[in-house]
């Protein structure tokens, strides 16, 4: 259940977003969702891609400094209060979101959520006992 | 006002012998109490009674800064314990500082050659006295402090910040000597005229100026800004503290208060002097010091003496204003910082591969240190926190160890060339040539 993400340090210049792009485009991997955090002299861009290890050794055969985390793929339904319904049951659980972003596309004609949780695992169980479907890797990589 | 007449303006005939005695006293003190120094001594196959006349001092073995490392806290000292009663320390090469004791003889003795270094600026009894150099272990605010008591000035025991409230008594309390680092005097200046307030109108006549390189260029700044006569002062607390020499009004090179500091030019490479007249390291011996009788110290500065009469009636040798250092240490904000102790401390910060690049600019009038370190895969978190977190730990390492702030920027691996050797890691954009 759980989809590796891809996590780059960055600093915050000019055209190094346009570089690793162009890294991964010329390698071939698409991008499936990214979310770009930032302070005032450094950031960490976060990538969902295609094909994980190829863009892992492409990234650092480049010279960045790239981690992989564990985050998991939430299919959050489409209306208002949509969002909402998956946090209260992992609030009530006392699960900490670290950080989340929404995915481009859409599996079904519910939004995908990324979520990055303090515990992957209890914030497995909490969703799964709420009936909130979350998606496989190889799905999300695909999207 | 030449402050002691005596030894200042003493016939340099005299002056010889009088060091040539005091140097006898010294080696002899340095060989009978301080076992570094027999030891040394020995080595170098030097006993005290080879040791006539002055001349004989290139017979002895230089001190190094490591020397004070190799015996800290006070392995140089060269009397119990109890006869100190002051100690001062300075950045080491690495974690622990360097440092220095002092007697009550040796305080009284400072305190003279400081008297003389105000003296040298036209300083009087009837002065008021505004310290602006750091109080504490660094020998800059109560090295001037005692001086300018010394001197039977009024002094105001500022230290060094609270720019604000410096601006506000030397107004309300007719400053007329200010004791502090170049820049910070342009700091001063900066803060002064932010708030409207006309510097020319104050009483402020003399600027004692030291602990940090500076130029001709930044002491033309300086007397457009203030209305000071900008004074040159030399020292370093292994030798003593500020007062080992001092330009005089003539402004054209310290003098050497040289009856307790005597100066050498060597080459720092041969460790052989150098013709008159010619550039090289400042070695300095502490002649009449009790607590430590310091021989030959490289001071790593380089400069150059001057033997020729000054206009002023001072007898001494001057030394040139200093040009550069032999070695990497740097000086920031008066703070003697030296790369390997930055290394120390980003190893010691727990993953880091000291990867990293020290940057020293000016904002403005004060020196700015800025710490680039490298991000490495073990280092690096995906969380912005935890990276933040890192940098705060590096940030008050630094502050603890060096005693300043620095900024510290995360930055991408391979940023910076493989290539540099270690005095390169530093990159050094203030105007100081």
């Amino acid at each position: 259940m759980k989809v590796r993400q891809l996590s780059i340090f960055m600093e915050n210049r000019a055209g190094r977003l346009a570089e690793i792009m162009q890294s991964l485009g010329d390698a071939g991997i698409n991008i499936r969702a990214l979310s770009l955090a930032d302070t005032s002299d450094f950031g960490i861009l976060r990538l969902i891609v295609s094909q994980v290890d190829k863009a892992l050794e492409v990234l650092r055969k480049a010279g960045h400094t790239v981690s992989l985390t564990d985050v998991v793929a939430v299919e959050v339904p489409d209306h208002p209060g949509g969002l909402a319904s998956v946090l209260t049951p992992l609030r009530e659980a006392g699960v900490n979101v670290e950080y989340m972003y929404a995915f481009v596309e859409k599996a079904t004609d519910k939004a995908v959520v990324i979520f990055r949780f303090e515990e992957t695992e209890a914030a497995l169980k909490v969703l799964a006992g709420a009936r909130i479907s979350v998606l496989p890797a190889e799905t999300v990589y695909k999207l | 006002m030449i402050f002691n007449k005596t030894f200042e303006c003493m016939d340099r005939a005299a002056l010889r012998n009088l060091q040539g005695e005091r140097l006898r006293d010294a080696v002899k003190r340095a060989y009978e109490h301080v076992p570094f120094y027999r030891s040394r001594l020995d080595a170098h196959g030097v006993k005290p009674s080879d040791i006539h006349g002055i001349e004989d001092i290139v017979k002895l073995p230089f001190t190094t800064k490591e020397d004070f490392r190799d015996t800290y806290p006070f392995g140089l000292f060269a009397v119990p314990l109890r006869e100190i009663v002051r100690v001062h320390a300075s950045s080491g090469t690495t974690g622990k500082p360097t440092v220095v004791g002092y007697t009550k003889e040796d305080i009284d003795t400072w305190a003279e050659t400081i008297a003389r270094t105000l003296g040298c600026g036209g300083g009087t009894a009837d002065d008021i006295l505004q310290v602006a150099y750091g109080y504490g272990l660094f020998t800059g605010g109560l090295g001037l402090h005692y001086g300018g008591e010394k001197l039977g000035a009024m002094v105001i025991p500022m230290s060094g910040g609270n720019t604000k409230k410096q601006i506000m008594l030397m107004q309300d309390f007719g400053t007329t000597l200010l004791a502090c680092t170049p820049s910070y005097s342009l700091q001063i200046a900066e803060e002064a005229a932010a708030d409207d307030i006309d510097l020319k109108a104050l009483k402020l006549r003399v600027g004692y100026f030291g602990a940090e390189p500076w130029t001709e260029a930044m002491r033309a700044k300086i007397e457009e800004r203030l209305p000071v006569k900008a004074i040159d002062i030399y020292g370093l607390s292994e030798v003593m503290g500020p007062g080992v020499a001092s330009e005089c009004l003539e402004q054209d090179g310290l003098h050497v208060f040289e009856d307790h500091y005597f100066p050498e030019i060597i080459n720092p490479t041969t460790g052989e002097p150098v013709a008159a007249g010619q550039k090289g390291e400042l070695v300095y011996t502490c002649l009449t010091k009790r607590s430590t009788p310091l021989l030959r110290y490289r001071t790593r500065d380089i400069s150059s003496l001057d033997e020729k009469p000054c206009p002023c009636g001072r007898t001494s040798r001057r030394m040139a204003r200093i040009t550069g250092r032999t070695d990497d240490m740097l000086i920031i904000r008066g703070v003697n910082v030296f790369p390997s102790q930055i290394e120390t401390v980003l190893m010691k910060v727990e993953g880091i591969e000291p990867h990293y690049v020290i940057v020293v600019d000016k904002t403005g009038a004060l020196d700015e240190l800025e710490i680039k370190v490298e991000v490495s895969e073990q280092l690096f978190s995906d969380e912005i926190r935890k990276l933040e977190e890192l940098r705060a730990r590096i940030f008050e390492e630094m502050r603890s160890v060096l005693s300043l702030s620095a900024k510290i920027t995360l930055v991408e691996p391979k940023t910076i060339e493989r290539t540099l050797g270690k005095a390169k890691r530093v990159i050094d954009k203030r105007e100081v040539k």
